[in-house]
């Protein structure tokens, strides 16, 4: 098995064949999910640590879930940023996680390259990345690309239009560089003050204007606002922001009929979306939450090579 | 004592000389050289095929004491330094407490007069507590021994008091040694702002926040007539403005690390915090600067910028780890290795950048084996090979990201007056 054994850090780290495995083994998965009983044996006596140092609710449950629907054991260690100000280092967290003899650590955190230095100090299991600073979020790719697949049964030449707050979202980054392996034209949208340098590097294509970026686009991925950001002068108030780069029926027009509607969520209703776009006949939204689980329990069974017993 | 070195290739760019002789050290003073019989009770060293070069200046060092002895102490940065090759060291003042009074001046001066291995030269603060709002008592700090003033490691903020600091400092003729960041344009960041950031998702430093600061500088130097150094010079752009400045007769030195002439951020692959430093590893046509502005004297002159962190602080996330390091034991091979072996620079232009040029700026009464001048030597074997091991570094601290580089160029002798503080056996 070509994932067993190894680490979940980004998507870089992925070639096209692993991504492709991941979803055709994320599809067998969601059969379980329409079952009475929504359980397999696969993973029983493994345990699977959540490690967040960044609050989040949907990802850790989601995770959550995944292993429990593959039997794993699972414990749920979250550490809030403020509680880290003078307490134990990450590594030494790491040491004390693996003298518990995990098959896996879901690690989020604050910082970039916190899972890599997990992965780097603690031997004898695999680290999932669940999103570290604005680096990566590869299980949150996976599950988009899988809902791109759903509906469009393809990924290679379709358009594909991100648009936010690029520069501060890891899960743009882990999508531009999905979706590059898999062939996608991807353009990237936001204000200049949100866009960071030298993004063209992902081989995708940049415009400021919301326009260009969805004229006969396949797939509109909106990111979320983080309302602090406004502090920091990128842009002058959230009105104007939302006038600029929210999605509405508007400019929707201008994207292919056929086009459907993503967000990571959480959603700023108002904001980058209105409420009835979220909701109405393009969106995906809930879609995406329920590949999240597909995904990460495909994730799970790879990494430990569970394969043989996966019939029972 | 009576020191003959005998046969090396002396070169001395205060006397513009570059030969093949013996070199005589008397009572702690440079009494000759030329073709010099030796007589029984002289020490001779054998020194041929080997550089004799005036004493090497490092005007850019962290030796943490007092403070942050679990980094670095006096003792401990004084045999880094001996080690690598260098006679003389300047070291930063922002101790726990900080250097900004005589009395932490007299200090820092008693206690490596006590450790009695390398000359070491204070800077002391700019402003009381480095903070950036009141000057610090210069003229006591400057009548105690400093030879410098910088609030190393913040910057000057506020444009108003580099230019009463740069005003006050012709009182003395000492250099204002800045490191050029504007906060708010640095704002979180904890690599350079470029390609590599993009890729790493981690906040960048704009190298605007540099550029600012070296624009500023030449400014008020130009209308102060106050010596501004630029601190670790790292882009393209900044050494552009020295090069300017330079032309227009402003007093505007700068110093580079080896570190920004051999890597570049494209070498931070793996969150390897060992590659953290400030300012940052720039884009490698920045380093390409770099390298044509040592060549071309737009550079001054070549300064470690050695910060010791224990591995506590480097055991970290590249965002939370410490900033710098260590730089003592591994300067004089990387200079020898991509400049010299590279045929970037001749040998009489690196010991200018290493101590004919720092001695200038500093006036310190060393840089010269001119006869009379105090005895400080460094003697390189250019074709002895190292394999750097951290573990056997003479320093407290194991930052650095060079660990098992294979570099040639060796310091094997080190004398300060006339005694000899460091040899290599071969």
């Amino acid at each position: 098995m070509a994932l067993h054994g190894r680490h979940l850090l980004g998507i870089e780290e992925l070639s096209g064949d692993d991504i492709k495995l991941i979803l055709t083994t994320s599809r067998s998965f969601r059969e379980i999910f329409t079952r009475a009983i929504k359980k397999v044996p696969t993973l029983r006596g493994k345990t699977v640590i959540n490690l967040f140092f960044e609050p989040s609710t949907r990802t850790r449950s989601s995770f959550e879930i995944a292993a429990k629907r593959l039997s794993a054991d699972t414990i749920n260690f979250n550490v809030s940023s403020s509680s880290i100000v003078k307490g134990e280092s990450l590594i030494d967290t790491g040491r004390n996680l693996q003298s518990m003899a995990p098959d896996i650590i879901v690690v989020r955190h604050t910082d970039a390259g916190a899972p890599h230095l997990l992965a780097r100090c603690c031997k004898g299991l695999s680290i999932v990345n669940a999103g570290d600073g604005m680096h990566e979020h590869p299980t949150q790719a996976l599950l988009d690309a899988l809902t791109i697949l759903d509906h469009k049964n393809k990924i290679g030449g379709l358009k594909v239009a991100i648009i936010g707050d690029i520069a501060h979202s890891r899960v743009a980054r882990s999508n531009a560089l999905l979706l590059k392996k898999l062939g996608a034209e991807v353009w990237i949208c936001g204000p200049p003050t949100l866009i960071p340098l030298e993004i063209r590097q992902y081989g995708v294509q940049v415009t400021f204007q919301m326009k260009e970026a969805l004229e006969d686009a396949d797939i509109i991925m909106m990111l979320r606002t983080q309302k602090e950001r406004q502090k920091e002068v990128f842009y002058p108030s959230v009105k104007e922001y939302s006038i600029l780069y929210g999605l509405n029926k508007q400019k929707m027009k201008w994207a292919k009929k056929t086009a459907i509607v993503m967000h990571p969520g959480p959603i700023n209703r108002g904001v980058e979306i209105d409420p009835e776009l979220a909701e109405g006949e393009y969106s995906v939204i809930l879609e995406q939450v329920t590949n999240g689980v597909a995904v990460r329990m495909a994730v799970l069974y790879l990494l430990l090579g569970a394969s043989e017993e996966m019939e029972a | 004592m009576t020191l003959l070195l005998r046969g090396g290739k002396i070169i001395d760019p205060s006397q513009r000389l570059e030969q093949v002789g013996d070199l005589l050290i008397q009572r702690g003073r440079i009494s000759g050289f030329g073709k010099i019989p030796a007589r029984k009770t002289w020490t001779v060293l054998e020194a041929r095929n080997w550089i004799v070069a005036p004493g090497f200046i490092d005007m850019h060092v962290h030796l943490r004491e007092p403070g942050r002895e679990d980094e670095e102490t006096i003792e401990s940065g004084s045999r880094a330094a001996a080690a690598g090759g260098f006679t003389s060291i300047v070291c930063m003042p922002n101790t726990r407490p900080i250097n900004d009074s005589a009395s932490i001046t007299r200090y820092v001066l008693e206690r490596a007069r006590e450790v009695g291995l390398v000359n070491v030269f204070p800077a002391g603060a700019i402003t009381k507590e480095s903070k950036g709002e009141e000057l610090a008592e210069i003229g006591e700090m400057v009548n105690a021994g400093a030879v410098a003033i910088t609030d190393n490691g913040n910057g000057v903020q506020n444009n108003q008091i580099m230019r009463r600091a740069l005003e006050y400092s012709r009182i003395f003729d000492i250099p204002v040694v800045d490191h050029c960041e504007e906060r708010n344009l640095a704002a979180a960041g904890c690599m350079n702002e470029g390609p590599r950031s993009t890729r790493l998702g981690m906040p960048g430093m704009s190298r605007a926040a540099e550029e600012v600061h070296v624009a500023r500088d030449v400014i008020l130097s130009r209308i102060t007539g106050g010596r501004a150094h630029i601190a670790h010079i790292s882009t393209r752009e900044s050494l552009e403005w020295v090069r300017q400045a330079k032309k227009q007769h402003i007093p505007v030195t700068c110093e580079v690390t080896p570190h920004h002439f051999v890597l570049s951020e494209e070498d931070i692959t793996s969150y390897d915090t060992n590659f953290k430093m400030n300012p940052p590893l720039r884009e490698p046509a920045d380093r390409k600067a770099v390298l044509k502005a040592l060549a071309d004297g737009t550079i001054d002159s070549i300064a470690t910028d050695h910060a010791p962190h224990t591995q506590f602080e480097k055991e970290e996330t590249f965002e939370a780890a410490a900033n710098g390091i260590v730089g003592l034991e591994t300067a004089v091979p990387l200079a020898w290795e991509f400049l010299i072996r590279r045929n970037l620079l001749t040998p009489l232009r690196l010991v200018e950048l290493l101590s004919t040029t720092p001695n200038r700026i500093l006036k310190l009464g060393r840089g010269t084996l001119s006869e009379g001048a105090i005895a400080d030597v460094t003697v390189i074997d250019p074709e002895r090979e190292m394999k750097v091991d951290v573990e056997k570094f003479k320093s407290k601290s194991r930052n650095s990201p060079f660990g098992g580089w294979v570099l040639h160029g060796i310091p094997v002798f080190t004398i300060v007056a006339g005694k000899i503080v460091h040899s290599a056996s071969a």
